[in-house]
């Protein structure tokens, strides 16, 4: 034979799926509640996201040279962390507010970490929460020109009044630009369930131990439409579905993914109802990425045939 | 019928189809026949001719080198040429004892058996005696499988006709074109147990099989056929073991262990001739495929023929491949140099003309956990794989790593396209001789 042929240790052949592949996905599951968000807040929304968007990848580029890394933007997990940051921002943020945003999501939280799948922080999170404490007032303002600023959430905690439960599923409330859309962040969401992206272990245990949560400590006992005005509103379906999902900063074992779930909707359960403001998810999606080497360890799965049923049964 | 299975695994592509409708044709080899005097798991077998010697079809060569060997015979007539070491799939160089074919097929004569009539010690010495090993790959001599402590405790014969491998289609042609030997063969291996009960396990990608087999065990009351989940790896043994039974065995037991012994399709059939016909161990089947091949077909090889051989009466290469697999492509050996001889364990030559493996460039681990979903042995193939890279041998073993069976699911499903099989692998491989240099 006249060419040489390849040699590789087991197995020859490989599955179709891809890390860029999976990014895309992500990107193309959160276009609904981004569409719907600046269909909502209007243009100026729409130059957040691509100011955000740019400012990330540019910075994973810019990282990379200076560092005489290989470029990485090729594998879309920089333009994922651009667009959920943006979708973090209230809609009339300044332009500026999404560059430092986005810079510091990729160089300080994510790079500086040793870059994709190194981070112990969801970049987008770290990021908004950097920008929460260093610009509070920006970052909770949700003023613009179709709604009159306290997000649905805020009201709800005031105990003045309540927002049309409909506008909250539809998403036509303040908000930041792509939180307020049950609708819109559900269609991605079945998107990513439907195409094995994500799964519903982290989403459900998640949803459903906030819901225990509030059924036991918000003291107005089973109030259907209260909880479900808590789960409309304010970041809980986005950040179940696309931050707390997010696999760098999620344990890998199924056990983990489970108690990892359930420990997100306790502490966002005690942020809203018991913090000062009336959202929680950021700040508990956070916490919850600092325990995953410990959720881990407790979370080992048992090997074939070492557990309890293991072993002959004759 | 409810389909048996386990957690974990993989559909891969299963390119069967390019192979499984044309029935089995025979080979009658030309040239050197070269047996290497290790085509098993134990002990080399020890030459009992010397150059020069004319040699008989059917006639032993080279005796058992133990208690765990097998031995090994000639399937052509002709002169030894030489002893020496010559290449094997796995890439090392083997003592072989090669013969040069005369082309006549002078055979010596074999005693047929009748095996009502025959002890359960001698089944097992016409086995050993025969060269019988495990030809689904791992060579496992057959005797020593069969001589368990406490033949009494064995509840169940299972044959392993789950064919999991993609593009394998060896066992789907024996099964269809001589069924009876495998039925005849699985009763023989029942005799020497008696409270066993025997399953045909058939992946239900192959209902014309089992509802063949069906038809054929109707009489029969201590054998059932039961299909299985098409899914990748079902085949295993320790998997097959837990769809058949629901018993689950770790990796430092044996199936003897859930009162279970597994052979394959190829294997009780050669049982079959041992016994019955008394026949040693001379022929297999192999699966020449791939898109390079221009007519993928399954062939009755005679052991010790040349790869290259085999290629040529499958029609030679449509297009130069890439990669060229001895075995399935999720567990077989990838070959550099096509001249090496088929041996007991060979069971398909697979030619591709793309390798996915050099064509997907390995990423960083994005934690997606996909590994550990396909994990049939439960444990967490990247975490292993990270310390297998920094050469962390005592975390290695603490978390579990010995009990990967190297299937190669991770690998497959990895998007980040990471190296896991291998080398989780090679950290094993130096965990077991690390074991055998401290005794």
């Amino acid at each position: 034979m006249a060419s040489i042929l390849k040699v590789s240790s087991n197995p020859h052949i490989r599955s179709k799926a891809s890390t860029e592949r999976i990014m895309q996905y992500v990107v193309i599951a959160l276009l609904p509640t981004t569409v719907f968000g600046i269909f909502n807040f209007g243009l100026h929304a729409l130059l957040l996201v691509l100011v955000t968007v740019a400012a990330t990848v540019l910075s994973e580029y810019i990282y990379d040279r200076c560092m005489k890394k290989k470029n990485s933007i090729g594998d879309f997990s920089a333009v994922v962390t651009g667009l959920l940051l943006a979708l973090n921002l209230p809609p009339k943020a300044p332009l500026w507010i999404g560059i430092i945003g986005g810079v510091f999501a990729i160089v300080v939280v994510k790079m500086l970490f040793g870059g994709l799948g190194q981070n112990f922080m969801n970049p987008a999170l770290g990021a908004r929460c950097f920008l929460m404490i260093s610009f509070t007032s920006i970052m909770t303002n949700f003023e613009c020109d179709a709604y009159t600023g306290a997000t649905p959430l805020a009201v709800l905690k005031s105990g003045e009044g309540a927002a049309s439960l409909a506008d909250m599923v539809i998403g036509r409330t303040a908000g930041t630009i792509g939180e307020t859309s049950m609708v819109a962040i559900l269609i991605g969401a079945a998107f990513l369930l439907i195409t094995g992206v994500i799964d519903l272990k982290v989403p459900c245990s998640y949803i459903a131990s906030f819901v225990v949560f509030i059924l036991f400590f918000s003291g107005r006992g089973f109030d259907l439409q209260y909880i479900a005005m808590q789960l409309a509103g304010g970041g809980l379906m986005l950040g179940a579905f696309f931050m707390a999902t997010d696999y760098v900063t999620r344990p890998i074992t199924k056990n983990g993914q489970y108690v990892f779930g359930i420990f997100l909707g306790i502490m966002t359960g005690i942020f809203r109802l018991f913090g000062p403001s009336a959202e929680g998810v950021s700040y508990a999606i956070i916490l919850g990425n600092l325990l995953v080497p410990l959720i881990e360890r407790f979370t080992k799965p048992t090997a074939f045939g070492k557990g309890r049923k293991g072993g002959a049964r004759v | 019928m409810a389909r048996l299975t386990f957690r974990g695994g993989v559909h891969p592509y299963d390119g069967k189809d390019l192979s499984k409708d044309k029935p089995m044709k025979t080979i009658i080899p030309k040239g050197d026949m070269v047996y290497p005097l290790s085509q098993h798991i134990g002990a080399p077998a020890v030459p009992i001719v010397k150059k020069g010697d004319k040699v008989l079809t059917g006639q032993k060569i080279a005796e058992a080198g133990g208690f765990v060997s097998a031995p090994i015979y000639a399937t052509v007539s002709g002169t030894v040429k030489a002893i020496e070491p010559r290449r094997v799939v796995t890439g090392d160089m083997v003592n072989s004892i090669i013969v040069d074919n005369d082309g006549l097929f002078d055979e010596v004569e074999y005693t047929p058996h009748n095996p009502e009539k025959l002890e359960k010690k001698e089944i097992i010495e016409l086995i050993k005696e025969a060269g019988v090993v495990g030809m689904g790959g791992a060579g496992f001599p057959t005797h020593v499988k069969l001589s368990t402590k406490e033949p009494e405790k064995i509840t169940y014969v299972i044959a392993n006709c789950a064919e999991c491998e993609p593009y394998l289609t060896s066992d789907y042609r024996r099964m269809l074109e001589e069924p009876q030997k495998l039925i005849d063969g699985l009763k023989i291996i029942l005799r020497l147990f008696d409270n066993a009960q025997g399953v045909l396990a058939v992946e239900d990608n192959k209902p014309d099989c089992i509802e063949l087999l069906s038809g054929l065990v109707e009489k029969e009351e201590r054998i059932t056929v039961k299909a299985l989940k098409t899914k990748y790896p079902q085949g295993a043994e320790r998997q097959l073991i837990y769809a058949v039974t629901g018993r689950a065995i770790n990796s430092s037991m044996l199936p003897a262990d859930a009162g279970c012994v597994v052979d394959n399709v190829d294997t009780i059939v050669a049982v079959y001739h041992a016994v019955a016909e008394g026949k040693p161990l001379m022929n297999r089947i192999v699966t020449v495929t791939g898109d390079a091949v221009n007519n993928p077909r399954n062939f009755y090889v005679r052991i010790g023929m040349n790869y290259n051989d085999l290629i040529a009466k499958a029609g030679g290469f449509k297009t130069e491949p890439q990669k060229v697999v001895s075995g399935g492509p999720m567990m077989g050996f990838a070959l550099f140099d096509l001249n090496v001889p088929t041996t007991k364990t060979a069971s398909a030559l697979l030619c591709l003309t793309k390798d996915e493996v050099s064509a997907s460039e390995e990423g960083p681990c994005i934690n997606c956990g996909r590994c550990v979903e396909v994990c049939p042995g439960r444990v967490v193939p990247s975490r292993l794989a990270d310390m297998a890279r920094r050469h962390d041998e005592e975390a290695f073993v603490e978390n579990d790593g010995m009990e990967c069976c190297e299937c190669g699911c991770c690998s497959y499903v990895c998007p980040a396209k990471r190296q896991l099989t291998q080398s989780i692998k090679s950290m094993r491989k130096t965990v077991l001789n690390n074991r055998k240099n401290k005794k």
